[in-house]
């Protein structure tokens, strides 16, 4: 990036200096760094993935946003690119990786199904998008996007990164944050977020009088009352 | 191998067996034979050892939810070449048992696990019969007719309006839950306690103590999120040392449901679903599936979009190989480098792609009875000028850099090594069959669209390890190379397209098997139709998916770091081999 764009524009540099000297502020000289070395995790998960590796390659060249640096662990990285179909089966892990990446961290969900579920939501082991269980920063649409939109995406996420001030982002807050439960597989995959929402939903649908009926049946014929739940 | 391996036996396969064993399946549309249960063992082994079919190709089950049972299905082959020998068993969907045949077949091993998986058919001696596709504990066989999941709307589409009254319905918001979620009545979440996978673990070898030298035995998870499993992929390997003692395979992180969608679906909207399979290869999913309905419908290919097809389907191949070959090379620990030379070359391909289609991967270009679009002059001179300087020029340069580098040379010779029984026992496929010595091509062995007037060789290995399946992948580029020379030469003018392009084709009652020689692999769609327009049972023969049989097989008493390399010989798509 240029110097111009460290600088704030209200203070005047010499010309001949400009190039060595730069008057600005914390906030811009933080957000100046960090968004020109966002290192995304190396994690594909479907075809949106292959448009990834082509983004990265000598065509497209992520390099030339300081993106070059892909990252094989969470710890390591500062965007996660969730690119390609979430799975019921998945997302356990994928919710475990977003907990151990350290903060500041942003995802993007690139592509229709990670976005929304895409052609694949009525799937039966489809999430229908990823932002159900983690927050996304930025969408990318395409089935799957080419590189250029995925390139678009990432510079959204540059002017998203400039835009955020030491002052209000949360992880300089107070206390530590909260991580994500893990969703559990079960007979289907289980938010444990909204455990009770299932269980009083899945409650069997009998009337009173009829369930009283259905008690005193069992208990005539010698049965043990099912248990509840 | 006895003389009843050279003649074909399927006119008077009846006559052969004692009466009532085996009957020809007489439902009109249908082929093959109905073999009874109890002697599917006995008829599968002579099928085998007296009359050659050593290869076999698919396992499937379709689910007739009316006459109340199942057809479990069989394709086999003779890898001499040779048409089909089709068997099926009938089971009554009370009482779904049928013998496995993994003592006969190693390779229906992981077909079998998907049958019981998905439509539930138990696989009576089967090894090691775990749900293979979704996670145990999971509620339901969802590719039987009578699950619904749980965004179902109706049986079929077209669906009625998603927007009546002018607004949109969003499928969240029907489901109870808010999600695309659905429980037993009674289920409580808290009460719930999750499987702990100790099958998986308990059906791993261990290896008794090593007495000279003493090593640890470790047990290790490599994925689903792991930068050398090619996608979502998960192994769980047990070591004695550095040396791998048994090795499984945990698949499904990446099962999307095609084949549940594609039932609901017509027939046409399943074109673009095929892109997505093996995502890297687009256009020859859609020639598979495309041969597969056009089987049906008795569809003669116009000229000129037959050698638009086999035009696309071999630039296809020299694509996957290039990108195949690269990504070899970042598992041997090239880091990045060797495969953006690679898949250079890849770009350019996609450009043509993206010029003819609309979209550099997801082509969606194959209709039933032609392609979508015809190729203009500047395109075929665009793949002209590739073929004739820039890809040989970038084979030239892998024959430099790679083909005898020593370090390549040592890390891959001997590695993971398949010898010819196996590798057709494992019913694998493609480049990994052929590197193991089997000249078994479909292009060759069962000929479809105008392979039969292209002259090329089947390329085969010697040593049936990694550095011959390099090679082999290396000499196809070069075989594409000369097949598409013979097209731009020979491509007539004329129609593209049978017919008048038609958003729903009319498709007779039967089955058909549709396949082509992937660059994976037999890529192979079967297909069951009712006469309506949606197909009654849709099955993809992913190659990659069943050449993954072969991986435990390879990988046993191998370093632990080559077994990153053996699976990126193997060239998986976790696209297709999840589906």
């Amino acid at each position: 990036m240029s110097p111009e764009g460290l600088s704030k524009p209200e203070y005047q540099v010499p010309q001949e200096m400009q190039n060595q000297v730069a008057l600005t502020t914390l906030d811009r000289l933080y957000n100046w760094s960090r968004k020109n070395s966002v290192w995304p995790m190396m994690f594909g998960l479907a075809c949106c993935a292959i448009e990834m590796i082509a983004a990265a390659a000598s065509r497209y060249d992520l390099a030339r946003f300081g993106m070059e640096v892909m990252r094989p662990s969470p710890r390591q990285s500062d965007v996660m690119l969730v690119s390609g179909t979430v799975t019921k089966k998945m997302i356990p892990q994928i919710v475990r990786l977003y907990n151990q990446m350290p903060e500041p961290k942003y995802v993007i969900a690139m592509g229709a199904c990670a976005s929304s579920g895409g052609p694949f939501k009525e799937g039966y082991n489809v999430v229908a998008g990823v932002d159900k269980f983690i927050p996304v920063d930025v969408y990318i649409p395409g089935c799957p996007p080419t590189p250029q939109a995925l390139l678009h995406g990432l510079m959204t996420l540059q002017k998203k990164i400039e835009s955020q001030s030491l002052k209000e982002v949360s992880w300089y807050q107070k206390g530590p944050g909260e991580p994500i439960p893990v969703p559990v597989l079960g007979p289907d995959l289980i938010d444990m977020r909204k455990a009770a929402l299932i269980r009083e939903k899945s409650q069997p649908v009998t009337e009173p009088e009829e369930a009283a009926v259905a008690v005193e049946e069992a208990a005539q014929n010698g049965e043990l009352p099912a248990k509840e739940g | 191998m006895t003389e009843a391996t050279l003649i074909n036996p399927l006119d008077t396969l009846v006559d052969q067996f004692p009466s009532g064993w085996v009957k020809k399946d007489e439902r009109p549309g249908y082929s093959g034979f109905i073999v009874e249960r109890e002697h599917l063992l006995e008829f599968a082994r002579t099928m085998r050892d007296d009359f050659g079919f050593d290869y076999l190709s698919m396992v499937t089950a379709s689910d007739y939810l009316a006459e109340g049972k199942f057809d479990v299905v069989y394709y086999a082959y003779k890898t001499i070449g040779g048409p089909a020998l089709i068997f099926k068993v009938q089971v009554p969907r009370e009482d779904a048992v049928v013998p496995s045949l993994v003592a006969l077949y190693p390779g229906a091993d992981f077909q079998e696990r998907e049958v019981w998986d998905l439509m539930g058919i138990r696989f009576e001696g089967h090894p090691d019969l775990r749900r293979i596709l979704m996670w145990e504990g999971f509620e339901g066989h969802p590719l039987r007719k009578d699950w619904k999941e749980p965004f179902y709307e109706e049986d079929v589409k077209p669906y009625k309006s998603r927007w009546p009254e002018g607004k949109p319905v969003n499928a969240d918001d029907r489901n109870p839950f808010n999600d695309n979620v659905q429980y037993p009545t009674g289920f409580d979440p808290e009460r719930w306690v999750p499987e702990a996978e100790t099958l998986l673990y308990s059906g791993l070898q261990r290896t008794t103590h090593n007495e000279e030298f003493k090593t640890d035995e470790l047990i290790v998870n490599m994925g689903p999120q792991h930068p050398s499993t090619h996608g979502v992929f998960r192994m769980v390997v047990s070591l004695q040392g550095e040396k791998i003692v048994d090795l499984k395979p945990v698949m499904g992180y990446l099962h999307r449901n095609h084949e549940k969608i594609a039932e609901r679906n017509t027939f046409l909207q399943n074109m673009p679903f095929t892109d997505r399979l093996d995502y890297t290869t687009s256009m020859s999913n859609n020639f598979a599936y495309a041969l597969a309905v056009e089987k049906l419908m008795g569809l003669q290919v116009p000229e000129r979009a037959d050698y638009i097809r086999v035009l696309m389907a071999e630039l296809t191949r020299i694509m996957n190989h290039f990108f195949a070959t690269g990504f070899l090379l970042n598992d041997l620990g090239v880091y990045f480098t060797a495969s953006l030379y690679a898949i250079e070359e890849r770009e350019l391909i996609l450009d043509i792609f993206e010029e003819i289609s609309g979209s550099r991967m997801m082509c969606n270009y194959f209709r039933f009875g032609g392609v979508v679009r015809d190729v203009s002059d500047e395109v075929l001179k665009k793949i002209h000028n590739l073929v004739y300087d820039r890809i040989p020029r970038k084979l030239d340069q892998f024959d430099a850099y790679l083909t005898n580098n020593e370090i390549l040379r040592t890390r891959c010779e001997g590695v993971g090594v398949l010898t010819a029984d196996q590798a057709i026992a494992l019913s694998t496929a493609g480049p990994i069959l052929r590197a193991s010595g089997v000249p078994y091509d479909v292009r060759r062995a069962d000929p479809y669209s105008i392979y039969d007037r292209l002259e090329f060789d089947v390329i085969t290995g010697n040593h049936g390890d990694i550095y011959d399946r390099y090679l082999v992948r290396v000499a196809e580029i070069k075989e594409s190379i000369k097949i598409v020379k013979q097209l731009l030469r020979d491509i007539p003018s004329g129609p593209i397209l049978a017919g008048k392009p038609a958003y729903q084709v009319r498709v007779p009652a039967g089955e058909s098997y549709g396949r082509v020689e992937g660059p994976k692999g037999e890529m192979g769609f079967y297909i069951v139709s009712n006469g309506k327009p949606n197909p009654e049972r849709y099955h993809v023969r992913a190659p990659t998916f069943i050449n993954l049989t072969s991986l435990a097989p390879m990988s046993r008493g191998e370093k632990v770091a080559d077994v990153v390399v053996i699976l990126g010989a193997i060239d998986i798509v976790l696209g297709e081999v999840d589906r």
